[in-house]
């Protein structure tokens, strides 16, 4: 929360074009993501546009929303700040819808194109393949980079079994066409029961698959690779771009050990593929003064009135509450205040570690109530990117 | 309704972050001090059973942590090599190494195929009674339909083949909630619940596995009720306040307000809690168990932090989790 850091999460963005979030489930990425964009909007002006996975509903309400899907939706102004500079767009993953699009795109024909969209494992690659959601993001992510019309993308990141599974699509893809596998089993099918180089790997896959599995996937890959070169040209295009320096990541982490513990993982992995961290986003933190050694003393100090009766009166007075009921919960406040205290004390710790790795975390303390309304949505932004001018 | 631990597998999922592997950690451990052996097998490889219950990395061979607790990584390329082996006795054990690399590249194309080769092995466990129960930390909610439903999907794709035979004996475990059962864990937060209601809809509809129990973790208590709550409020007005601060007395005196700030951020937070807790059981069919494990402010980790949850569960779940538990 420290003046700098603020101006540097402003400055950050001014001069990128892509942000991407990211980090471990349930530490609030997509609210971070949406108040970051209506934020960026606000101070920043231009085209913003939120490219969310699965917002909660009542978060897409509060902007004004009601189903967002794959193309993008503007956030009416009146969701907005009154003097907001910009404008704020919201996009919605969908990964089926995201497949079909791609197909269309790439298909050389549209008697090919049919084919593939028809064919019952491309419904089943599309809809259960464990994988594919984190490829079609970035397709997406390129796909509107491309098109121009938005001066900054806020991408919240598909809920990944592994952060990495999202940076390693493209090249994934990539290499899948490349691979031997491919190239054996679109290989007509005589000549690959006749290949002698294929010959140990073929035995293997009868011997689990069975062959009449091994023809459909064949059938599927013959006209898969027909897209080949479009998709190729395309994963290399989005995987540049990812280590572009207009691209930049924050992680957003809450200070619970599981998320941090993710958080520095994820810092780690991002330098090691040369892709820009910005920061790192502290969220839901305990206010400081939790720790300090004064409060600490004032809440104890508070459970030890109740054995001064004079004191424990006239406080009762004051309230205007019976004096039994008055202890009673002063003595609550002094006993929880512990527990707090132990959370901020543990988050302090963790905190300090992060701090030491990256070079700008920003904090932003839990809210009384969930994020699901635009004032609670603005007052998020004003921590992440400082109070509007 | 069959008691949790009276079953013979358990797959426990939920968002990243709402505490479902320790929730699987407690559940073993309840298991074990019920006197059964028990198999906890980490779906993801990502070393969070093994902290858990602290002890050294976990490889594909299960390992005796403690009497009668094994614990597993799942790695689908050893999988292949035992299904190989075992099923269908094919005689490349020392080869396989590149030839499961190039297999990688069917089972991350071909749907299912590495789900199968996963699900396959903690079946094979379950259907061999080496153990009383099997545990399986699984994958966290976006996956786990894919994961219990990949025989089926198999099934759907192969016509013939042995992989097809394989399903079987699969789905006859998965699909008898006598053996089988989804343990959904989630927190009391926006998110998590409507994520948590979705994924028992899906679960529901996709596939045949019964879903046995929400678990509800790290569960604020609302700190006052009733009249005390109106007390609470009473003491936070500028006179009351006014009057603590003197009878504190001295610099702790001017931290009252943050004292009592912080204790109205907690009631918050519980009053949020709660509202997220009666959605979820507005969400769920009718008769879905719901345990409760509360937040635990404590410094502990790992072990220590399972057998409290355990602890928990034993004192107010009883009746779910198992007949005989004390």
């Amino acid at each position: 929360m420290a003046p700098r850091r603020v101006r540097a999460l402003v400055d950050l963005l001014a001069t990128k074009e892509m942000v991407v979030v990211c980090g471990s489930g349930g530490t609030g990425k997509t609210t971070v993501a949406a108040a970051l964009g209506a934020a960026a909007a606000e101070r920043l002006g231009g085209r913003v546009l939120v490219l969310t996975v699965d917002p909660a509903r009542r978060l897409a309400t509060a902007l004004g929303l009601g189903d967002v899907g794959n193309t993008p939706t503007r956030v009416p102004d009146s969701a907005l700040a009154a003097d907001c500079r910009g404008e704020l767009w919201v996009a919605m993953l969908d990964t089926k819808a995201g497949w079909d699009d791609l197909i269309r795109r790439h298909a050389p024909d549209p008697s090919l194109r049919d084919r593939v969209l028809s064919n019952p494992l491309y419904a089943n690659i599309t809809g259960r393949f464990v994988n594919s959601h984190d490829y079609i993001a970035m397709e997406q992510l390129h796909d509107l980079h491309a098109s121009g019309g938005f001066d900054l993308l806020v991408i919240d990141t598909p809920p990944s079994r592994n952060a990495l599974d999202l940076l390693d699509a493209p090249g994934r893809m990539r290499e899948f066409f490349g691979s031997r596998l491919l190239q054996w089993l679109t290989v007509p099918g005589r000549s690959r029961l006749l290949s002698v180089a294929s010959k140990p790997f073929y035995k293997l896959a009868d011997r689990v698959l069975g062959s009449r599995f091994l023809e459909d996937i064949a059938e599927f890959f013959v006209l898969f690779q027909a897209m080949e070169a479009g998709f190729v040209a395309r994963a290399t295009a989005v995987e540049r771009l990812l280590t572009d320096d207009r691209t930049t990541f924050l992680v957003v982490s809450t200070l619970e050990a599981g998320p941090v513990r993710e958080a520095q993982f994820l810092v780690d992995e991002l330098r090691r593929r040369h892709m820009p961290l910005g920061a790192v986003v502290l969220n839901r933190t305990l206010p400081a003064s939790v720790r300090q050694p004064a409060v600490a003393k004032a809440a104890s100090a508070m459970g030890a009135i109740t054995s001064d009766s004079a004191s424990l009166g006239r406080v009762s007075s004051a309230a205007g509450k019976p004096v039994d009921a008055v202890a009673r919960v002063l003595q609550g406040v002094a006993e929880h205040h512990r527990e707090i205290a132990v959370v901020a004390a543990r988050e302090a710790e963790r905190r300090a570690a992060l701090d030491a790795l990256v070079p700008t975390t920003v904090a932003v303390p839990t809210m009384p109530t969930d994020v699901h309304d635009l004032d609670v949505l603005r007052e998020l932004g004003s921590y992440l990117l400082g109070p509007t001018a | 309704m069959n008691p949790l631990l009276d079953r013979r597998l358990l797959f426990v999922t939920g968002k990243g972050g709402t505490g479902k592997t320790t929730a699987a950690a407690a559940l073993a451990d309840l298991a074990v001090r019920a006197g059964k052996r028990v198999l906890v097998v980490e779906m993801d490889a990502k070393g969070a059973i093994a902290a858990a219950f602290e002890v050294p990395s976990l490889g594909f061979e299960p390992t005796e942590a403690s009497p009668g607790l094994w614990l597993m990584a799942m790695n689908t390329e050893d999988s292949l090599r035992e299904y190989l082996r075992v099923v269908a006795r094919v005689p490349l054990v020392g080869r396989i190494g590149p030839l499961a690399r190039t297999f990688d590249f069917v089972a991350d194309a071909a749907p299912g195929v590495k789900e199968i080769l996963a699900i396959g092995k903690v079946c094979w466990e379950v259907r061999e009674r080496h153990y009383d129960l099997v545990i399986v930390d699984a994958e966290a909610s976006g996956h786990i339909v894919a994961q219990i439903d990949a025989p089926r999907a198999i099934r759907e794709l192969v016509q013939v083949g042995p992989v097809r035979e394989q399903t079987d004996w699969m789905l006859r475990i998965l699909d008898d909630p006598a053996s089988t059962g989804v343990v959904v864990v989630t927190t009391p937060e926006e998110m998590p619940v409507t994520e948590s209601v979705e994924l028992v809809q899906q679960v529901r509809t996709r596939t045949k596995v019964d879903v046995a129990a929400v678990l509800v973790n790290r569960l604020l208590s609302p700190w006052f009720d009733g009249t005390d709550r109106s007390v609470f409020d009473a003491l936070s007005s500028d006179r009351a306040r006014a009057a603590l601060a003197d009878a504190v007395g001295g610099k702790a005196g001017s931290k009252v307000t943050d004292v009592l700030g912080a204790a109205s951020l907690a009631q918050h937070r519980a009053d949020v809690a709660a509202e997220h807790v009666a959605r979820l059981h507005d969400g769920l069919p009718d008769g879905m168990p719901v345990l409760f494990t509360p937040e635990l402010f404590t410094k502990a980790s790992g072990r220590r932090v399972v057998t409290l949850m355990a602890d928990h569960l034993a004192a107010h779940h009883a009746a779910e989790l198992h007949e005989g538990l004390r």
